[in-house]
């Protein structure tokens, strides 16, 4: 146990730069996402087909291309920001079409009579949306934006891969130093289940708070 | 991309009258151009740093390139069938095992499901390439690759397969128990038929995430688009172009298999709807004909094979 010790203080710092790469990340992924979903579900054909183009664009390329295409290739268009807030804006812009789809299918179990009957007392749309749609999509979005704020953790190690030090990192340099990988790597992934753990209770605890109780 | 732009609730809106058009058409114009001046100012700075030139993009055009980058396509294909065969039937066993009512099945299936699901595949895979070899583990470049992701995408098939069986009408495997079938028996000829019809997109779209994660080839180095990519990249140094067509790639890749789960999704009653129908006559005397039928049948087989 020796060598978390001795290391602590640069893994730790490695935990706070994981965890406040999900958290920045997680944040702008959620605003993005519903925003993406509003555009999704307007009655304004192209912001509906550019809202699709980038969820489809953003579910169907992997996280690690658009990093190395964010990190190593944009620069040569002159286009360059430190290495830790290039990975989160990508790691945001990549999460939020995940949220954009977990909230678009709470907006589905919204049944059709509920919108009807909003329609048929007179509600504009944004009244309709403000006031009965959105309030019951987002309760049932709580569990599957969980899902993939618990997603986008994992994702932040995908930040190594493209020199950002974090907890992955750390804890491969700290290895190839100590030579005990079996124990380091152990610990590195009980730190991650801890933090999913943490996301998945909190999201449980929300859904709780927020549910109707009918 | 026309098709499922009209998934939209149709029901959130009225028909819009005069008013309404005229604010659509005012907002739709309104997008057109930030997007139009989005692209624009994109141009500029990536022309402004000589990343338009013509002699950066026309390498694309040659068939050299295309056959080096489709190879790395095709290791990708590997990696991604060997992950979906494994993961999946891996997945399989794990759902199965989380419904046993054996505790202990049940405690190991879901105990290894939710750990599975929470430690970063990158982080297995830095397990394997640094970490076993030291322990004088070491196994090819594509299974370095293909371990990690079985380990982690099991466990997603799992959870997919197992919603699948418990969205099923328990109907069914009580129809199933009460013609005498095993629970064995009811699970194979009845619940998993119906059941992994049932979850088929959400079996493809995580086909798709599983062909994400094969990208992580690049960092063990084995040859799969990306690092084909990276390696291409080194040796011309137009990161932009390949990586860009890297990209593509795999939009126009996966953006097929999404388009099939969407396609699946919806209109699924179809096969699993026109089957029972069809069938129905038969179905009656499923338990006490099915089995010497169909080893007949495979004997027969086995026959024509000698």
């Amino acid at each position: 146990m020796n060598i978390f010790v001795d290391s602590a203080g640069p893994l730790l710092e490695a935990l706070g730069t994981t965890v406040m790469m999900a958290v920045i990340a997680g944040v702008a992924a959620i605003v993005l996402g519903t925003v993406v979903t509003a555009a999704r579900i307007s009655p304004i054909p192209v912001l509906r087909g550019l809202a699709f183009a980038y969820v489809q664009f953003f579910v169907n390329v992997p996280l690690l291309v658009l990093l190395i295409l964010a990190v190593f290739a944009l620069p040569d268009a002159g286009l360059l920001l430190p290495l830790t807030p290039t990975a989160i804006i990508v790691l945001a812009l990549y999460e939020a079409a995940y949220v954009a789809e977990a909230i678009r299918s709470g907006v589905n179990t919204v049944g059709t009579g509920q919108i009807e009957a909003s329609r048929a007392l007179g509600f504009t749309l944004v009244q309709s949306l403000r006031l009965v749609v959105v309030p019951q999509a987002l309760r049932a979005a709580v569990q599957p934006i969980g899902n993939v704020m618990i997603a986008l953790t994992m994702n932040t190690a995908l930040a190594a891969a493209v020199g950002v030090v974090e907890l992955t990192s750390e804890a491969n340099k700290l290895n190839l130093v100590e030579a005990q990988p079996i124990l380091i790597f152990t610990v590195a992934g009980l730190i991650y289940m801890a933090l999913a753990l943490v996301i998945g209770l909190g999201a449980g605890r929300i859904e709780k708070r927020v549910a109707i109780k009918r | 991309m026309s098709t499922s732009t009209h998934e939209a609730p149709v029901s959130l809106y009225d028909e819009p009258g005069p008013r309404a058009k005229r604010a659509i058409r005012l907002w739709s114009v309104v997008a057109v151009v930030v997007v139009a001046l989005v692209i624009v100012l994109a141009g500029l700075q990536f022309g402004s740093h000589g990343q338009l030139d013509a002699d950066r993009w026309t390498p694309f055009l040659s068939a050299g390139i295309w056959q080096y980058l489709l190879v790395g396509l095709w290791g990708t294909i590997q990696a991604a069938a060997l992950v979906a065969v494994l993961g999946g039937a891996f997945g399989l066993v794990l759902a199965l095992g989380r419904l046993s009512r054996n505790p202990v099945i049940h405690g190991v299936s879901t105990a290894y499901i939710e750990i599975a699901r929470t430690i970063p595949v990158l982080l297995l895979i830095y397990l394997m390439l640094f970490g076993l070899p030291q322990l004088g583990l070491n196994f090819p470049l594509l299974w370095k690759l293909v371990i990690p992701l079985t380990i982690a995408n099991a466990a997603a098939f799992a959870e997919i397969i197992r919603a699948g069986i418990l969205g099923l009408p328990a109907g069914q495997s009580e129809a199933a128990l009460s013609l005498g079938l095993s629970r064995g028996q009811a699970m194979r000829l009845v619940v998993l038929p119906q059941a992994l019809r049932f979850v088929t997109p959400s079996l493809v779209t995580q086909l798709v995430s599983l062909v994400k994660d094969t990208s992580l080839g690049y960092i063990v180095a084995f040859t799969e688009l990306l690092y084909r990519g990276q390696v291409l990249a080194a040796y011309n140094h137009f990161l932009i172009p390949t990586f860009i067509v890297v990209t593509l790639i795999y939009l126009v890749f996966n953006g097929a298999l999404s388009t099939l789960a969407s396609r699946l999704r919806r209109r699924p009653g179809k096969r699993s709807l026109a089957e029972p129908t069809s069938g129905a006559a038969p179905i009656v005397g499923v338990p006490v004909t099915d089995g010497p039928a169909r080893s007949a049948r495979s004997r027969s087989a086995r026959n024509a094979k000698e």
